[in-house]
């Protein structure tokens, strides 16, 4: 019942979206989810070559450094609904398939540079998906996979040491600090 | 004096049944706390307080078995991970919704003084004259002369931090130092000062949150993880507070797993006997004996227990010759205010997470105003800068996606207001004798809804948070609305409501049913009207007052 927090993600979600809950906000109600077909080994270090495409090793580490293709499964097969499993699965084979007709290889195969074009495509094309999607219509998968990815690496114990700063016992707070830009943000 | 007998039974360990503990006992009474659920150990019993985020499997999000465990907390966003352990299984403990009803309940010692808003305020003079003044259900029998004491001695145990402000609308109490609006709430808060002309005024909130160390707690370590419970014991909570408070007396016996199936009521003394319980473990029944019987189980379950008591007497329960046992469910309704975008301040920022935000008190149907509802609202919100959850939307993927993440947003704005909800006799809980709970007993059945009064007043909710958002400056401003149903709030009330005639009120003046005045009701069922500010201070206020009114007429002999 922390009022504060329900309060500020009513705000953050009325003034635009937000990374890390969009999926997990949306089921209003308890699911009932059969049984889905499983995740292979190749499907999680697709996973981890997606994930770490979104988020990549720069001067510090990157969301392959922190298991996000394991991280991206499990949260699938424990959080998500079976519709949004469903979806997040046939986003895999989706993006082979682009990438095999776009660039003539699998996503694992390409370089660098074409893993980051092709999924800045993909960013795009989940961005005006979104804007333009109603609520009863699913969330697109590659969102789901730039939530998840975001999430997992954030919320780790890397993101938190070295992406932001993450303090467990404060002891005091100060409303008005100075920040210059460069410095990480509060967990 | 028997094993089996105590000088009180107190029904319920939350914020009200911790208070009566506290007072009862301290005044040299035996009591028997009974709590229907497990118990929880201050401190080691916060098994999640502790953990850092990537300790928590689901990063704090909600899998499926915590969803198909706990459905109706699905309802709002109170829920998460690291605490859906404090929340009830609700297949466990069904209910029948005819109209429907958010009940988000937590079964166990200390109830939902564990997972509290911990907001505090006093109501005002204004709102136990309202009903008087409107003809709306019937008067208080008493006034905030009655209460201001009692405000005084809970304010002094209980720690709380807040600002003294001289508004009669929020009457200033015993607190300790207020916590800190920061750099954009203090712009904000002073752009709307000057607009209103000081008829609006953003302040910090009232929380019971220790600001400075009391009573041998812990000051607050701005982790704002009080949901999990504190291991530092620094905002209120039965465990922290009231628990030890009574513990210490060496009077109190608390018997965990203990469903009050009903209170024992003898015809011939007019008076109850003690209570039947019936053992949530074992399934054995129990009968302890008292002297006077303190019902503090919540609102909706202290209705239960006495709507299940006394029977053959009364068929619908113990309270109900007044036609109003179960009816005039009261809440807050809020979710809807405004949001807004903050132009600069980008040099600025805090350290520490604040278990608080701003407060602003209710403006509407006072000082000469007056609109086409009745009562009034009050905001709760922050300003934050955005985390890394936002989405950047003229960037894509990649390091320059990772690197504008790991440097703070933009700040923004975000509030809601908590409106005041009308007493209304057709909203009410009856007893559903086809639906069993695990136990084998009778559910509630919820039939209630908000009415005109609240569906005009929403409108306003949403369009002053925007226009004073406008007025202070922000970008961007956006009022929504987004639903509401009664209970959502968690502020429920009024299924035992206080009066001055027996024909028309479940309870007298001090908190005793009128038709058994060993028995004292002192949680939110006892609620008259719901004023729009959170109810808990008034809680152990009204039980602080009637335990010692209680505890004194034992001595003359009077109940």
């Amino acid at each position: 019942m922390n009022r504060r927090e329900a309060v500020r993600r009513l705000a953050l979600l009325m003034g635009g979206v937000m990374i890390g809950s969009e999926v997990f906000l949306s089921g209003q109600s308890a699911p009932d989810k059969g049984p889905m077909p499983a995740f292979s080994d190749a499907d999680r270090a697709l996973l981890d070559k997606i994930g770490d495409t979104i988020v990549p090793k720069t001067d510090i580490p990157g969301a392959a450094d922190v298991g996000i293709g394991a991280f991206m499964v499990m949260m699938v097969n424990e959080c998500y609904s079976e519709k949004q499993h469903a979806i997040f699965q046939d986003g895999l084979a989706k993006i082979n398939a682009a990438s095999t007709a776009k660039y003539g290889a699998t996503f694992d195969k390409l370089t660098p540079a074409q893993r980051t074009d092709f999924a800045n495509a993909l960013d795009a094309e989940q961005k005006a998906y979104t804007l333009k999607k109603t609520k009863d219509q699913p969330t697109h998968y590659f969102r789901m996979m730039k939530e998840l990815s975001v999430l997992g690496f954030f919320s780790s114990e890397i993101g938190c040491t070295q992406a932001v700063r993450y303090i467990e016992v404060p002891g005091a707070y100060h409303g008005d600090i100075a920040y210059k830009k460069g410095d990480h943000a509060w967990y | 004096m028997s094993e089996q007998s105590f000088d009180a039974i107190v029904i319920g360990s939350g914020v009200s049944g911790g208070w009566a503990a506290k007072e009862l006992t301290e005044n040299g009474l035996k009591v028997l706390m009974l709590e229907r659920g497990e118990n929880i150990e201050h401190i080691t019993g916060y098994v999640n307080a502790l953990k850092a985020p990537w300790e928590v499997p689901h990063r704090d999000r909600l899998s499926n078995k915590t969803r198909e465990e706990h459905p109706i907390p699905l309802r709002d966003g109170f829920m998460h991970e690291a605490n859906a352990n404090y929340w009830v299984k609700d297949h466990e403990s069904p209910y029948v919704e005819t109209r429907p009803f958010n009940w988000f309940r937590g079964y166990h010692v200390g109830g939902r003084s564990l997972m509290w808003g911990r907001q505090s305020y006093r109501w005002n003079r204004f709102d136990y004259e309202a009903n008087l003044n409107e003809g709306v259900g019937v008067d208080w029998p008493i006034r905030y002369e009655d209460m201001a004491p009692w405000y005084d001695h809970a304010e002094a145990w209980a720690g709380i931090s807040g600002s003294m402000e001289g508004m009669e609308q929020l009457p200033d109490g015993n607190f300790l130092p207020p916590m800190e609006l920061n750099v954009v709430e203090k712009d904000v808060a002073a752009r709307i000062k000057a607009h209103y002309k000081d008829s609006r005024r953003m302040i910090i909130g009232r929380v019971a949150n220790l600001s400075v160390a009391h009573n041998g707690r812990n000051n607050c370590q701005y982790r704002n993880k009080c949901d999990l419970g504190c291991p530092f014991g620094a905002y209120f909570s039965t465990q922290s507070s009231t628990l030890p408070a009574a513990v210490k007396t060496g009077n109190l016996t608390l018997r965990p797993f203990s469903i009050v199936t009903r209170i024992v009521y003898d015809k011939d003394s007019k008076k109850a006997t003690g209570v039947e319980i019936l053992d949530a473990e074992t399934r054995q029944t129990y009968e302890y004996n008292s002297k006077i019987v303190f019902l503090c189980a919540s609102s909706m379950n202290s209705a239960w227990v006495l709507m299940n008591s006394a029977t053959e007497v009364w068929p619908d329960g113990l309270g109900s010759s007044s036609g109003e046992l179960g009816h005039n469910i009261m809440d807050h309704h809020f979710r809807a205010g405004a949001s807004g975008e903050v132009d600069g301040f980008l040099d600025r920022y805090v350290f520490g997470r604040r278990a608080n935000g701003f407060y602003i008190p209710r403006f509407r149907n006072l000082f000469g105003d007056k609109r086409d509802y009745t009562r009034g609202f009050g905001y709760q919100g922050s300003a934050d800068r955005k985390g890394w959850q936002r989405e950047v939307a003229e960037i894509g993927i990649g390091a320059p996606m990772k690197d504008a993440l790991c440097e703070p947003g933009s700040w923004q704005v975000g509030m809601t207001a908590f409106g005041e909800v009308l007493p209304n006799h057709d909203n009410k809980v009856t007893l559903d004798k086809a639906v069993k709970d695990k136990w084998g007993l009778p559910v509630l059945n919820f039939d209630c809804a908000i009415g005109p009064n609240e569906k005009k007043m929403r409108v306003d909710m949403a369009n002053d948070a925007a226009e004073m958002l406008v007025a202070a400056g922000l970008k961007n401003v956006k009022p929504y609305d987004n639903g509401y149903a009664l209970g959502q709030g968690i502020h429920e009330m009024g299924t035992a409501r206080m009066g001055r005639d027996p024909r028309t009120s479940v309870l007298n003046k001090h908190n005793q049913v009128w038709d058994a005045t060993n028995v004292f009701v002192t949680d939110g069922s006892c609620m008259v009207s719901s004023s729009c500010v959170n109810p808990s201070l008034t809680y152990m206020a009204m039980t602080a007052r009637a335990a010692n009114f209680a505890a004194d007429a034992l001595k003359k002999g009077d109940v």
